[in-house]
């Protein structure tokens, strides 16, 4: 066989991936997104935390939280992984058992925290001080004013950069493999790479591949769609009223009022 | 409605003082404005105006001095329920760009004055009516021209029932076209009795509106008085001198 048809029987072997597909699409596909999901979602419960006491004025907020986040963003995923899997294994026994699952989402979960964390920070830090103020004089606590007005508006400026890390953690849920999960628990990568090993060819684990461009690559689009209707705006509601220079006298009704 | 019992109060400034470190914004400010009268404030930028409006509502607190409303000291008081008796219109108007108009003026009469989702709305639909705007409710707050923008932020601020009304350069960011509704709007506050406190460089408006205009200038009030005797017979040469520049 010449070189060339060797290498295209390596990745593209048609009855390796064929043979691969339903179990990268009932077991792979459903783990990744589980993994993913999850962490996304406690990732971002923790990062918004973060993000709180990184702009708090109580230093003893503030510097736990920058403290926590340069250690988890400046620690590799795998090694991160590895020392949450392995290291609170004994603990995670205790509470359900020998799965490890639980502890690869709360891995994924605290790598994510860090770098959301920064992420929803410079958002809630972009929004005017004006807000904050138009909140106060109504009436508001601070505390009510950063709910209600300022990080929804933080937010909503850094979706873009947050569905980034989504994409971020769909690939880094891959690293849970090294814990050691059981046959039902495998993700999309590790059931490629198991293709793989036992038959020698990598054309499953290029399926893998394939399967996650097809959650990335959209995803991508989805963060181009909200950057570029950040800034645009949404689309105009249509206003019939033609009411600019019609302006009713408020004593002609002050009556009413008191 | 259990908030539309409330009537405006007199207000007085008593000698507030206050510093941003060695900067010192307010040097003894006296003000008086009895119930139902509006005091305009004038005075060249960097005088301690929009600092004073802030330590009336303790948006800013002061270092000294006191403040009153109906006769009263406030300083004691919680200053969330401080704010919703003495309602803020600022010159970049501070609207909420996430929410609808409507729900801007509906979201303190929900969450302060717990009012029921159907009552908050009729409470904000007639508000923005009496500015104007019933048909821009359910609009972005950008989508409206700035001086409508300023007319949601007052009936915003009104919605609540105010005993006082802080303007802080309500007009200063409008252009010129847009600047008469807005005025036209306080002007109507003003003659409904509403106690006002308006920082401004209107001069028209603070002769013709206004019941008291006191110049600011350095940290202290240096002239108050009826907008004629400030307008026509200043005492001060600094204030002659501001008039001249702005007139």
């Amino acid at each position: 066989m010449d070189p060339l048809s060797t290498l295209w029987e390596t990745f593209f072997d048609a009855d390796a991936m064929r043979e691969a597909l339903p179990e990268m699409l009932t077991v792979g596909l459903p783990n990744t997104l589980i993994l993913a999901v999850s962490a996304a979602l406690l990732g971002s419960v923790l990062g918004l935390l973060l993000a709180v006491a990184g702009i708090s004025r109580s230093r003893w907020l503030r510097w736990p939280a920058r403290v926590y986040t340069d250690v988890f963003r400046g620690l590799p995923a795998a090694a991160t992984i590895l020392l949450i899997g392995v290291g609170l294994a004994p603990l995670g026994m205790q509470v359900w058992g020998p799965d490890p699952y639980p502890l690869g989402i709360l891995a994924l979960s605290l790598i994510a925290a860090a770098y959301i964390g920064e992420i929803f920070r410079s958002g809630i830090q972009s929004v005017e001080a004006a807000q904050l103020e138009g909140s106060r004089a109504l009436g508001f606590s601070w505390a009510d004013s950063m709910r209600l007005v300022i990080i929804p508006q933080g937010i909503r400026r850094v979706l873009p950069a947050w569905v980034n890390q989504l994409i971020a953690l769909i690939k880094d849920s891959s690293l849970v493999y090294f814990l050691g999960l059981v046959a039902s628990q495998r993700e999309l990568f590790r059931i490629g790479q198991d293709y793989a090993a036992t038959t020698g060819n990598e054309s499953a684990l290029l399926l893998a591949g394939l399967c996650y461009l097809a959650l990335t690559v959209p995803l991508t689009h989805v963060v181009n769609w909200i950057d570029r209707r950040l800034r645009n705006g949404r689309p105009a509601t249509v206003s019939t009223e033609e009411d600019d220079d019609d302006i009713p006298s408020y004593a002609a009704t002050e009556g009413d009022r008191r | 409605m259990t908030t539309a019992t409330t009537t405006s109060v007199s207000l007085d400034v008593r000698d507030v003082h206050l510093a941003f470190g060695p900067n010192r914004v307010l040097r003894g400010v006296d003000l008086s404005v009895p119930r139902g009268a509006t005091a305009c404030v004038i005075g060249p930028s960097g005088s301690g105006k929009s600092t004073l409006l802030r330590t009336i509502n303790r948006l800013i607190e002061p270092d000294r001095g006191d403040v009153l409303l109906d006769g009263r000291s406030v300083l004691g008081d919680d200053p969330d329920a401080l704010r919703q008796r003495v309602g803020m219109v600022f010159q970049q108007f501070n609207l909420f760009p996430h929410m609808s108009v409507l729900r801007n003026v509906t979201l303190a009469l929900r969450r302060l004055r717990k009012l029921g989702a159907d009552e908050a709305e009729t409470v904000a639909r007639a508000q923005l009516e009496l500015v104007g705007l019933a048909g821009k409710a359910n609009s972005r707050p950008a989508q409206p021209s700035g001086g409508q923008q300023q007319r949601v932020a007052i009936a915003r601020a009104l919605a609540l029932r105010p005993e006082v009304m802080l303007f802080d350069e309500a007009t200063s960011a409008l252009d010129p076209e847009l600047v008469k509704g807005v005025l036209g709007v306080m002007a109507d506050l003003s003659a409904a009795g509403m106690t006002m406190v308006v920082v401004t460089h209107e001069m028209g408006f603070a002769r013709q509106v206004a019941d008291t205009v006191a110049f600011m200038d350095r940290g202290v009030v240096l002239e108050a008085g009826p907008p004629e005797a400030i307008f026509e017979r200043a005492e001060h040469q600094r204030l002659r001198r501001f008039l001249d520049q702005v007139l």
